[in-house]
């Protein structure tokens, strides 16, 4: 033994093992290899791999490589106890995950050290963080099954949950899947990582413990072939996915069509902004909880700190200093800060990524880290927007530090990024920081905070961080269902617009023409065509044939018109009564239009009147439909706030050509978004003769932009431009599927319906259901404390 | 003004910290934040696990840092003998031995007593290089006129006191009379002459972390050698927040002027738990130079019977009974 005297000389930690005996005896049973879990039992171990302990390069288990056809056994056992399941009522649903929270508790250490030791994160963050979050989101959904009728009354679960898990949070983030899943009485099929997926299934003999009906939870382990063996089951009814923003999109591909439902929580590359007012050394500290928790490999970690030009200097120097007291090492030792990365592989990427870096002029700060599967803090300074390192998920230790002057700098640098998961936001003026915590693009917001995170509080990305909310009431909604209509009748592709001249048009005293409305002006189309609107007999007029090109000057006019999401309820509200009133003017004019489509006066005039009341609601819903604090930690007001999701382009309707539009553009301005329209393509001059009205009722140019043309095409490049948010297309089943595929691209969320299936004039055409998909939850962690 | 820290090592020659004028701009506008400290020094600890042998050298370390206090009422002269006796051999033979220090001379970093007890402590500790600590200045809520505070300061030091324990006036830090504060304090440096000063800002009742900074500020730059979180008798002592604030408040001071000052929470403390914890921000905020008794003390009387009941337990492998071990 060290002599105590010489210990005092020194003052070290010491080594603080943690005992992994208990875990070691159960890995050791499991010798023989896992199988998979599907329908309450193991399976035999098939085709197996290793699975390593990153921190010793040692194998510690064998796993199954799950093939199509254990997919296929996993897929109907949940099918087959999903009946069942759903009809339990929610009180024996909550019974259920009551006593999985409860058990896991009981085995907390266990899973702990099994995480550490499989993953390779310290065994501080295993048992302190990742553990407790687990239990505590049982628990909290345990709540959610409790109730579910009584806060989401006429929901239904999805079916079948296909759930792919990444590897930095294994066990944390199957509870964040499987909680909600099963208290919506939906069953699971899940994929863990193949790095690690040894909780998953420790956490499958847990269940069984536990008296959790077969089938109604299965595992099945395996690479990534694995994972879009389950995602593209057809038997899937939901696919969550949790990982990169890469696999992301090809799920989103995979998916197109098939009329799953989907949320996916992608990467991130999350600014950290330090006002000269903060508190330095507790941002510092921020710091420390983002990029040098769990080594960086967290999606919403800061990885970019922004920090005001006149503390840059000092909050380098106390950063780096801390930076040198973190401890790299055994992840089993209470005292390691930073454990090991997940795997070599990750390993190599960072070091590529740090070398790029060095590479393209960034100034490289780090501590020490042992040899092996590990990485040192690192701080980079002098990195260029540009940098690969400005811009990559790097998903390890290494951090960015740039300056800013303003805000407004602060808020732009923030924003510059393809991704919109987290921003921490620094400073004792909370003025200032609910003002940037409204202008960053994130779905999680900390004020004076990191990483805070509870079950209670929403939890997702904007952008390509993806869509969709783990956590609170909207994490609870994406496992229910909302009734999804089925058209007797789908809609069919309509008939290509002809752009030569018309046989006869009806007499009018003085001609008329038709353009599109985009940016508040009326505009003719790029082409310079012009294609005939049929009529009961024979064409009515001639609508504007609008292009790509239109499309792109309309984008550009919405995202100008940004000043519409940051009026009040109040004054948009408004503004849509006011339109209301003047198209209430106007109803005969309107009335006899769509007449002369066709329709019979009666029928023209109830879709009328029925978009003057549909216009009233959603005035009335513009200073209603808001958020809530939720209920998370103590001494923390944790905000859910509905924002508009931005640019939204919508593809209308064949029929019905006024009110089908009314529909879909009046929920998503009355949110704050900006629209690009598309109208029936067969009867568009029902929308074009609306921007008569649009412009007489104060609606700011660009809010509202009105594209006529051939529907898919116009729809096609809203689909793939970057710079749209959102897509809504009510159409054809090809049209549909399409989008889908083509929103992949910056991974915008989409709303893809058969056009015919909905019945525009009575409930189905309005209501909070449409509120809530022109909105995304921006979750902000406001802690206090005199 | 950051300039390089002075390059001195522990110990009692470092020259004492020499004041300055007062320099709002070392403290205004610093906000500290509550809920971040308050996670700071969750995470701290719960980052740090001291086992075995090193916790064994951590416990002695804070033996060493101890100021043994008694500053009750009902003191008397016997009452402070048996504390001074404590403070000569903290640790009973049996453990000394145990642990490999039989020869180390092992003691407390000073008896913390009432001014009318300091010749007793003086008498008892002769010999033995324990300093002598007494509080003054209208102990413990300070509120006396100033030249009666200051001569009772005088008072402590003529009978032989060698650090003495101010209290501020807190109405001078919720006042905002930072100009008052540093006059006083400066006041009172200067009546203890050699004796080392240590100002106690009594946090409980300053209340905000940012009017603990600079209060923390002002006293250094008053010339305090120490600065001190409570009197014990506030209804909040020492608390892991407020020391990390006063921490970074002496680092600041240090990084701006080159001076280290030392830093002593009080009251509250009682467990070897608590020993460990607030050695570990010391460490992890400061290093190694802020676990020495020139810079840190421990102001407790209980929680030395806890540290020498776990270092039993780690000579002897059994769990220990107070009874068995001699009584402060």
């Amino acid at each position: 033994m060290t002599k105590i005297t010489e210990l005092l000389t020194r003052l070290d930690y010491g080594t603080a093992p943690e005992d992994s005996a208990v875990v070691r005896e159960w890995l050791a049973r499991h010798a023989a290899g896992f199988g998979h879990f599907i329908n309450g039992a193991f399976t035999a171990p098939a085709n197996t791999f290793a699975v390593t302990n990153p921190a010793t390069g040692a194998d510690i288990a064998r796993v199954s490589q799950g093939r199509a056809e254990d997919v296929d056994a996993a897929v109907k056992a949940a099918r087959a106890a999903q009946p069942k399941w759903a009809a339990l009522s929610g009180h024996d649903r909550a019974r259920h995950l009551y006593a999985l929270a409860r058990h896991l508790q009981q085995h907390a250490r266990f899973l702990a050290v099994l995480e550490t030791i499989d993953n390779g994160k310290p065994i501080r963050e295993s048992r302190d963080i990742d553990i407790p979050l687990v239990i505590r989101h049982l628990y909290h959904h345990a709540g959610w099954a409790e109730v579910l009728a009584d806060e989401f009354p006429g929901a239904a679960p999805h079916g079948v949950c296909g759930q792919v898990i990444p590897w930095n949070f294994p066990l944390l983030m199957l509870a964040w899947k499987v909680a909600p899943a099963l208290a919506a009485g939906n069953t699971v099929v899940l994929k863990p990582a193949e790095y690690t997926p040894l909780t998953a299934l420790a956490f499958a003999e847990i269940a069984r413990e536990a008296g959790l009906p077969k089938g109604v939870l299965n595992i099945v382990t395996g690479d990534g072939t694995t994972g879009a063996a389950l995602t593209g089951h057809p038997g899937v009814d939901k696919v969550a996915f949790t990982g990169s923003t890469e696999v992301g999109r090809l799920i989103r591909r995979q998916i197109a069509g098939s009329a799953k439902a989907l949320t996916l929580e992608l990467g991130g590359k999350s600014p950290l902004i330090v006002f000269a007012d903060a508190d330095l050394d507790a941002a510092v500290e921020g710091v420390v909880d983002s990029i040098w928790f769990n080594q960086g490999q967290v999606c919403c970690a800061g990885s970019r700190i922004l920090v005001a030009e006149a503390v840059a200097p000092r909050f380098t120097e106390l950063l780096r200093r801390r930076m040198s007291g973190l401890i790299v090492g055994d992840p089993l030792d209470k005292n390691t800060d930073i454990g090991a990365i997940v795997h070599p592989v990750q390993l190599q990427r960072i070091r590529a990524l740090v070398d790029q870096g060095r590479a393209e002029g960034a100034e490289l700060h780090q501590g020490t880290a042992p040899e092996g599967c590990y990485y040192p803090a690192t701080l980079a300074t002098g990195v260029e927007p540009a940098s690969v390192l400005a811009t990559e998920e790097i998903f390890g230790p290494v951090v960015t530090l740039s300056t800013f002057r303003t805000p407004d700098d602060a808020v732009a640098l923030a924003n510059n990024t393809r991704y919109g998961l987290a921003a921490s936001i620094w400073s004792e003026n909370i003025n200032l920081c609910l003002d940037i915590a409204g202008k960053v693009k994130a779905g999680v917001v900390w004020i004076n905070a990191a990483n805070v995170f509870d079950a209670g509080a929403s939890f997702g990305g904007m952008r390509e961080s993806g869509f969709g909310r783990e956590g609170g009431r909207a994490g609870m909604a994406a496992y229910l269902a909302t009734a999804r209509p089925q058209a007797k009748r789908p809609e069919t592709a309509p008939p290509a617009p002809v752009a030569t001249p018309a046989e006869s048009l009806p007499a009018t005293p003085i001609d008329r023409t038709a353009k599109l409305y985009v940016g508040g002006k009326q505009a003719r189309p790029d082409s310079g065509y012009s294609y005939a609107v049929p009529g009961a007999k024979g064409a009515v007029g001639l609508a504007p044939l609008g292009n790509r090109k239109d499309i792109r000057n309309a984008v550009e006019a919405a995202h100008a018109a940004k000043g519409w999401g940051a009026q009040t309820g109040h004054n948009r509200a408004q503004v849509l009564y006011f339109l209301a009133e003047n198209l209430s003017a106007r109803a005969s004019e309107f009335q006899d239009r769509l007449h002369s489509f066709g329709q019979t006066q009666g029928a023209a005039r109830t879709e009328v009147d029925t978009a003057i009341r549909r216009i009233f609601w959603y005035a009335a819903q513009a200073d209603k439909f808001d958020g809530a604090v939720q209920a998370t930690k103590s001494a923390h007001v944790t905000l859910a706030i509905p924002e508009p999701l931005g640019v939204v382009g919508i593809a209308c309707p064949l029929a019905l050509p006024l009110l089908g539009f009314v529909s879909l553009v009046l929920p998503a301005i009355a949110m704050g978004n900006r629209v690009v329209a598309v109208p029936s393509q067969l009867h568009p001059l029902a929308a074009t003769d609306l921007y008569q009205v649009l412009d007489t009722s104060d609606v700011p140019g660009g809010v509202v932009n009105i594209v006529s043309g051939e529907r898919d095409a116009l729809a096609r490049t809203l689909a793939d431009h970057s710079d749209v948010d959102a897509v809504w297309y009510f159409g054809t089943a090809e049209g549909g599927r399409m989008i889908e595929e083509a929103s992949a691209g910056n991974l915008k969320q989409t709303w893809a319906e058969d056009g015919a299936a909905r019945d525009w004039t009575g409930d189905e055409g309005q209501g909070r259901a449409f509120l809530t998909r022109a909105t995304q939850i921006k979750t902000v962690w406001v802690p206090y404390g005199a | 003004m950051t300039v390089e820290p002075a390059a001195h090592p522990p110990g009692t020659n470092d020259p004492r910290n020499p004041g300055m004028p007062l320099g709002h701009q070392m403290f205004q506008g610093r906000a500290v934040n509550r809920s971040a400290a308050e996670r700071r020094a969750a995470s701290m600890i719960a980052r740090r696990s001291i086992k075995k042998a090193a916790q064994a050298a951590w416990l002695v370390n804070a033996v060493r840092c101890i100021d043994l206090t008694t500053l009750a009422g009902d003191d008397t002269a016997d009452r402070v003998h048996r504390l001074c006796a404590k403070a000569r051999r903290p640790l009973a033979p049996h453990i000394l031995d145990g642990l490999g220090l039989a020869d180390f001379g092992l003691t407390v970093g000073a008896v913390c007593v009432y001014p009318t007890m300091v010749p007793h402590a003086v008498r008892a500790l002769r010999g033995s290089g324990i300093p002598v600590a007494s509080v003054a200045t209208g102990f413990p809520a300070g509120l006396m006129p100033l030249p009666l505070r200051l001569a009772e300061i005088r008072y402590a030091v003529g009978e032989g006191a060698d650090e003495i324990d101010i209290v501020i006036t807190r109405e001078h830090v919720l006042t905002g009379n930072w100009q008052a504060l540093h006059d006083e304090i400066r006041q009172m440096r200067e009546a203890c002459g050699a004796a080392h000063l240590k100002a106690i800002l009594a946090t409980g009742e300053l209340q905000t972390l940012t009017n603990v900074y600079a209060a923390s500020m002002v006293a250094m730059q008053a010339g305090a050698d120490f600065i001190k979180t409570s009197t014990g008798k506030e209804g909040v002592n020492a608390t892991l927040p407020v020391s990390l604030t006063m921490v970074r408040a002496l680092r600041d001071y240090r990084d701006a002027t080159g001076h280290r000052v030392g830093f002593k929470p009080a009251g509250g403390m009682k467990s070897a738990k608590d020993a460990l914890s607030w050695q570990i921000l010391m460490k992890e905020e400061m290093g190694n130079d802020w676990l020495d008794p020139h810079l840190f003390r421990l102001g407790a009387s209980s929680m030395l019977g806890d540290i020498e009941r776990q270092l039993e337990h780690f000579v002897t492998g059994r769990y220990a009974s107070a009874s068995r071990l001699a009584l402060a």
